[in-house]
């Protein structure tokens, strides 16, 4: 059990030896390679949703009426002209054309005009995360007047694209934000139910019985149906991220619970009991920071949850509502039979979603086996 | 075992109430009360608005009282079999309920046993056969599963039904049977539309359950007592069948008492976006229209049938491990 930190034994380096308890988890965290891939593709994420308006090609509001569900266009890195052939990205432009007796829309490739795409291209200006001020993108039309749809368009003819990098941002925060309002939910109360012990202990045991024993996903509708329709969506963000969080904190409350209750009674509590340490040094001092990496690991598998929760909620049309861009939002687009199969890739947030909360999911396994760096590999 | 289903079925008598109470303070919830939502809409309809008529519904679910005290008179006509009035369809609540919570009943619960009698056998194999080509296989078939939102599976499967094979895969009947008598023809029919929703809403249950009993499994496998089997000639086959899959599958039978509400909650997203014909859109429906006693009842019986899913758990699992009765 405890050979890793046996300072007798001469086989150990003494670099391991000595180490910090984050330092063991980090070693052990960085062997579950998947837990390591999803951390950085968690991290990329979060870059993206916090520059979005950096990485989206066009704002994701405008709209243009004469591109409505343009299919995608494939980025054609080598340019041959009769110059010869260079390196200069660009995409095949498009003509329309309408049948004349089924009034069907189709785009029709057009070889001679190309749309070329500049690497920090220049753009209408816009405000960085809200408050910087730019006029370049990632990737922008060299020309400022074309467009290029790399994920295709939707009804109005907005980039999807950018819409799904916009929506980083909502749906990647709102499970940050309800996870932090259920963690101070769960830690308080599974925390005093798992010390203090007694009614307190069985009547919230029996609470969180209930509420995880309910259907969530009627609950958060009932619950969301009565936020007032004409409300601010930063309001109404917020109102569903409380609800969210209200069924949420059950899991979190359970597992600082048990942790609590096995903590209880290790001598080291003990010792400090009899030192005459107060509960509240107890508890803060030393009770939190042998749960922490506990409550890390359950946190980073809570997130996903709260961002499949908002998802669902939105896609029924009772969670954040348009003009606020969330993946469940622009998935709502994608409900009608007639226009998925007109075009598919109105799917893409869906995708981003499944990357979002595979990574999400990866990262949590990898942590909750990091976080008792003590425990033998199996 | 009787003192146990006694007591068992006692405790359950505060979470019914406790459900209940949940329901109707989502009812109570919006801005305006029932009447004033009822005056608007026969307003918005150009019809006359009779005051004596809403001076009596008024009456009747106690509008001017205090919460409880209209609580109390919402819940005592539910043990009536009275839900209220639904002012969307100017119907009472109970008779809109009736055949869509049937067809909830029977998706949940085929769900249920559509999501064990995939998982079983998977989570055996996954166990014994550990890191073998089916268990990468079934595990990374489990990880997608559980993080796909059930309704982008719904939303793929309609689209590739309609895009490839031309089918429409909506609905729980065809055309000729929505409106017919129960036959043995249109019960085979609904058995036929029943299997894409259970698979859609069956995945992300699946999934974990195979986890579950995949890791409960392999905690047992390596046990003296399964060596010992083996050492006394026992098949493979049954040595592992009758020992340790026994043992494992009682944190299994525990689980259906978070797996049924999981089941519930799925299938109100897919049976929005597949239009069965269960309670579910009904209830979409009612929420966006702020129609709430009809949305509350909804809620309830959900609810309650969660509860009723919990306890059948829980008897299960006494039935199954004799000790659990005696604690």
């Amino acid at each position: 059990m405890s050979n890793l930190v046996d300072q007798t034994d001469p086989r150990i380096p003494t670099d391991i030896a000595e180490a910090s308890q984050w330092r063991l988890m980090w070693l052990k965290f960085k062997k579950h390679k998947l837990a390591l891939i999803s951390l950085y593709l968690v991290g990329f994420l979060y870059v993206l949703a916090a520059f979005a308006e950096f990485f989206q090609p066009f704002d994701p509001e405008v709209t243009s009426r004469r591109d409505v569900f343009h299919p995608p266009q494939m980025v054609q890195f080598l340019d041959r002209t009769e110059d010869g052939t260079r390196f200069r990205p660009h995409v095949l432009g498009t003509t329309l054309s309408r049948d004349p007796e089924t009034l069907a829309t189709s785009y029709e490739r057009n070889p001679d005009e190309k749309i070329y795409i500049s690497f920090l291209g220049k753009s209408e200006p816009y405000l960085l995360a809200g408050f910087i001020p730019m006029q370049r993108r990632l990737i922008a039309p060299t020309d400022p007047d074309e467009r290029f749809y790399l994920l295709g368009g939707d009804r109005l003819g907005r980039d999807m694209l950018s819409r799904s990098i916009a929506g980083t941002r909502i749906s990647m925060s709102i499970g940050l934000v309800g996870v932090a309002m259920s963690l101070f939910l769960g830690t308080l109360i599974g925390g005093m139910a798992g010390y203090l012990g007694g009614w307190f202990d069985s009547v919230s045991t029996r609470a969180i019985e209930l509420i995880l024993s309910m259907p969530t996903i009627p609950i958060w509708l009932g619950l969301s149906a009565t936020i007032p329709a004409n409300i601010d969506p930063l309001m109404r963000y917020f109102a569903i991220t409380v609800i969210l969080s209200l069924i949420g904190w059950t899991e979190l409350a359970r597992v600082v619970r048990g942790r609590f209750l096995a903590l209880r009674t290790e001598d080291f509590v003990t010792a400090a009991r009899l030192d005459g340490a107060r509960p509240r040094r107890i508890v803060f001092r030393h009770i939190m920071p042998s749960l922490m990496s506990h409550i890390i690991a359950s946190v980073s598998l809570a997130i996903p949850a709260m961002i499949l929760a908002e998802t669902s909620l939105s896609f029924l049309g009772l969670g954040l509502l348009p003009p606020s861009i969330s993946w469940g939002v622009l998935l709502k687009e994608a409900q009608n039979i007639r226009s998925i199969a007109q075009a598919p890739w109105l799917f893409v947030p869906g995708f981003f979603v499944l990357i979002a909360v595979l990574a999400l999911n990866f990262l949590g396994d990898g942590l909750r086996d990091a976080a008792d760096p003590y425990a033998q590999d199996q | 075992m009787y003192a146990y289903i006694l007591r068992r079925l006692a405790w359950s008598v505060p979470f019914l109430f406790a459900a209940s109470f949940l329901a109707f303070t989502i009812i109570q919830a919006p801005p305006g009360d029932y009447v004033e939502s009822y005056a608007a809409k026969l307003e918005a309809d150009g019809r006359q608005v009779d005051e004596v008529r809403l001076n009596s519904l008024r009456d009747r679910f106690g509008l001017d009282e205090p919460f409880l005290s209209q609580y109390w008179k919402w819940i005592s006509g539910i043990a009536k079999g009275d839900f209220g009035l639904s002012f969307q369809w100017q119907q009472p609540v109970s008779e809109l309920i009736g055949d869509r919570m049937i067809l909830s009943v029977i998706l949940a619960t085929s769900t249920l046993l559509f999501t064990w009698a995939i998982a079983l056998p998977i989570g055996i194999l996954s166990a014994v056969r550990q890191y073998s080509w089916g268990d990468y296989f079934f595990s990374i078939i489990g990880f997608i599963g559980l993080a796909t939102p059930n309704f982008l599976v719904a939303l793929i499967l309609m689209y590739v039904g309609v895009v490839y094979f031309g089918t429409n895969v909506t609905g729980l009947f065809s055309a000729e049977y929505v409106n017919a008598e129960w036959s043995w023809a249109k019960f085979l029919d609904l058995v036929k539309h029943l299997i894409i929703p259970v698979v859609i809403i069956g995945t992300s249950a699946t999934a974990s359950l195979i986890r579950i009993m995949r890791a409960n499994l392999l905690d047992e496998l390596y046990k003296p007592y399964v060596t010992t089997a083996r050492a006394k000639g026992l098949s493979e086959f049954k040595t592992i069948l009758k020992y340790p899959v026994r043992i494992a599958l009682n944190p299994f039978a525990s689980t259906i008492a978070w797996v049924f509400p999981q089941i519930i909650s799925g299938s109100t997203v897919v049976a929005v976006v597949l239009s069965l014909p269960t309670v579910d859109p009904l209830m979409l429906d009612a929420l966006l229209t702020q129609d709430m006693y009809l949305a509350g009842a909804f809620i309830l019986m959900l609810s309650v049938m969660s509860i009723i899913g919990m306890i059948v758990s829980d008897i299960v699992l006494a039935m199954i491990d004799p000790r659990i009765r005696y604690r």
